[in-house]
């Protein structure tokens, strides 16, 4: 009789053999699993927009508005207004978009351009990264020690020479929107300057070749080719790095000065919605934490709009260059 | 037709010349420019290096065995140092490590294997990328509302703030990685008649590890630098820790509040505290770099 050559699949130490009802029960238990931790991230963001959006319902009914447009913050008389932190909050990031936003894509450029050997780039690139590993504190820390000390024989030449611009308008006491705007401008370089360096990399390496077979010096190319088709991934990193801006706290509530006041000087103390939380939760009474809740929402929905709309343009970027529709 | 005379050669446009000389205008922008640029590249790296500097000669100048092992002084006093400090920002990056990796993974592995195109992995992902540039006290506040309003200040609730920061870049670091794993090997797997669970379990984590790794140390250094999410979620305390659910210093509390004291001694463990910070950060950013690169 002939060996039956399936005989000893069926034994217990069999090698194959389709998957048993203990497979399909742990295939399907563990899918999910998986699906519910999916949903979970997305639930997350509804429930703490739930959470702050509740603790703040008490102070939205209360101030209603005119919360966004009252400029005095006063716990005694219980007067909630967030006018000078929107325009804080605004300013110094507008102000580090502009600094940060010209060294992130000058140094995508250097980076991407052949300015320096590949393998140099690579060294700088990491020096690039390590600026964004450095915590917010440690650049607060650097800011008051080092940069206001640096900043003030400027900002007093500035003042006294071109006092009657406005943005020089006040003297520098100490903290204020130039060093907390100045330090910010470092902390977005690295999103800035990495996102502007994905932007190139997409560039096919024809596009360039082509213009430099025209005759184009190195910067007719680079202008007029490069970042024109870069333009959008550009438009994209300047908004991120716009909405880290807004959100940054710690560095900006050491260096801003906690002054609830609007002025357009670059030396007077401000406030932003950020480091307003952070200097006013840990002592709060309760009506105060549901005011503080109303800031967060504002400082929430800010930093979506523009996260959402860098997105966006992120992905209409992507989609440009891989043709996907 | 027959004024086109494909013998002769084109007559080229006369203001347009192929000569090059060194002093033209265009020439001379070029040049401009890349001496701006260089400028720039310069210029933007001076930050880092002073940060650095700073920090190896105010800290390294305090970094002793005292300020690694004793408790904060109080006031006026001398000496001192920030142990209770560092074990509170490793215990709270621990637990939001435990919280965070697993769930992240899981939703990594729905993301890229089990349902990349369902409208359900279009949304997580969606907001993944929306939480990676979320305001960090933001997750501070959640945490507070959620947590602190009922439980009170403690080192869980530090680690929970964390652990909402520290997700989205697991979720999206992990699910590049897995998407990365050639088909052929999915394909082979599920060809020799393995569950999804199988193929996951021990083809996709496998061949990705090294990127989720990356992944995962990089959350891990992010997350150890925080600081304003731990603010009103952990508060500060002035002693080691006895158990989780009591308020715990945090290395990056510790500078903030030192950072504004009038007193040198404050100022100098400040730094000194920067220094560990830096450093602890530092420390997994190049494991994450060791492991990125041991991938193929």
């Amino acid at each position: 009789m002939a060996v039956n050559p399936f005989q000893h699949a069926d034994s217990a130490s069999r090698v194959s053999g389709p998957p048993s009802g203990g497979d399909y029960l742990a295939d399907s238990i563990f899918r999910i699993i998986a699906l519910s931790c999916a949903a979970l991230i997305v639930v997350l963001i509804l429930y703490i927009l739930w959470e702050i959006g509740g603790l703040a319902l008490p102070a939205m009914a209360q101030h209603g508005l005119s919360f966004v447009s009252g400029t005095t913050w006063n716990v005694g008389t219980q007067e909630f207004g967030v006018l000078p932190e929107i325009w804080g909050t605004l300013y110094s990031s507008f102000l580090a978009l502009i600094l940060g936003g010209t060294f992130g894509v000058g140094i995508a450029i250097f980076l991407t351009q052949d300015f320096i050997h590949a393998r140099l780039a690579a060294v700088f690139r990491t020096i690039v990264e390590l600026l964004a590993a450095i915590p917010s504190v440690v650049y607060g820390l650097w800011g008051i020690y080092v940069v206001i000390p640096m900043l003030r024989p400027v900002a007093d030449w500035l003042h006294s020479e071109l006092g009657f611009i406005p943005i020089f308008g006040t003297e520098l006491s100490g903290p204020g929107m130039a060093p907390a705007a100045l330090v910010l401008a470092i902390m977005i370089l690295p999103t800035v300057a990495a996102i502007t360096v994905d932007a190139f990399r997409r560039i096919p390496y024809k596009v360039k070749e082509a213009a430099y077979g025209m005759g184009t010096t190195r910067w007719e190319a680079i202008l007029k080719v490069m970042l024109p088709t870069a333009s959008s991934g550009i438009l994209a990193a300047l908004v991120l790095g716009f909405g880290r801006a807004l959100g940054e706290t710690m560095a900006l509530a050491m260096l801003i000065g906690n002054s609830n006041q609007i002025n357009l000087s670059l030396f007077a103390p401000a406030n932003t919605l950020a480091s307003l939380l952070a200097s006013s939760f840990p002592e709060a009474g309760q009506i105060e934490v549901q005011a503080l809740m109303y800031a967060a929402v504002v400082l929430l929905l800010i930093t979506l709009i523009v996260n959402i709309v860098g997105l966006g343009i992120q992905q209409y970027t992507v989609r440009k260059f891989e043709g996907k529709a | 037709m027959s004024d086109i005379d494909l013998t002769s050669r084109p007559q080229a446009l006369p203001r347009l010349s192929l000569e090059r000389r060194p002093f033209e205008l265009r020439a001379l922008t070029s040049g401009l420019l890349t001496g701006l640029t260089w400028g720039i590249a310069i210029l933007g790296s001076i930050p880092l290096f002073s940060v650095i500097i700073m920090l190896v000669t105010e800290g390294g100048a305090r970094l002793d065995i005292e300020a690694l092992t004793a408790l904060p002084p109080a006031g006026f006093e001398m000496g001192g140092g920030f142990a209770n400090a560092i074990v509170g920002t490793l215990v709270m990056v621990a637990i939001a490590t435990v919280i965070s990796v697993p769930i992240g993974l899981l939703a990594a592995i729905y993301l890229a294997i089990l349902d990349p195109y369902s409208p359900l992995a279009g949304t997580a992902r969606f907001v993944a990328k929306t939480l990676t540039g979320f305001p960090s006290i933001l997750a501070g506040v959640f945490t507070y509302a959620v947590l602190v309003i009922n439980f009170g200040y403690s080192a869980v609730a530090g680690g929970v703030a964390l652990a909402v920061l520290m997700l989205p870049t697991v979720v999206l670091a992990a699910e590049e990685s897995m998407k990365q794993v050639p088909q052929k090997m999915t394909d082979a797997a599920y060809g020799m008649g393995c569950t999804r669970a199988q193929v996951i379990w021990k083809v996709v984590l496998p061949t990705g590890l090294p990127g989720i790794l990356t992944g995962v140390m990089l959350a891990v250094a992010g997350a150890a630098g925080e600081s304003a999410p731990l603010l009103f979620t952990a508060l500060f305390s002035n002693y080691f820790m006895s158990e989780l659910m009591e308020p715990t210093a945090s290395l990056s509390i510790l500078i903030y509040n030192f950072s504004s004291m009038p007193f040198d001694n404050q100022i100098e463990l400040a730094w000194a505290a920067s220094l560990v910070l830096v450093l602890i950060v530092l420390v997994f950013n190049i494991l994450a770099r060791l492991i990125g690169q041991s991938k193929v």
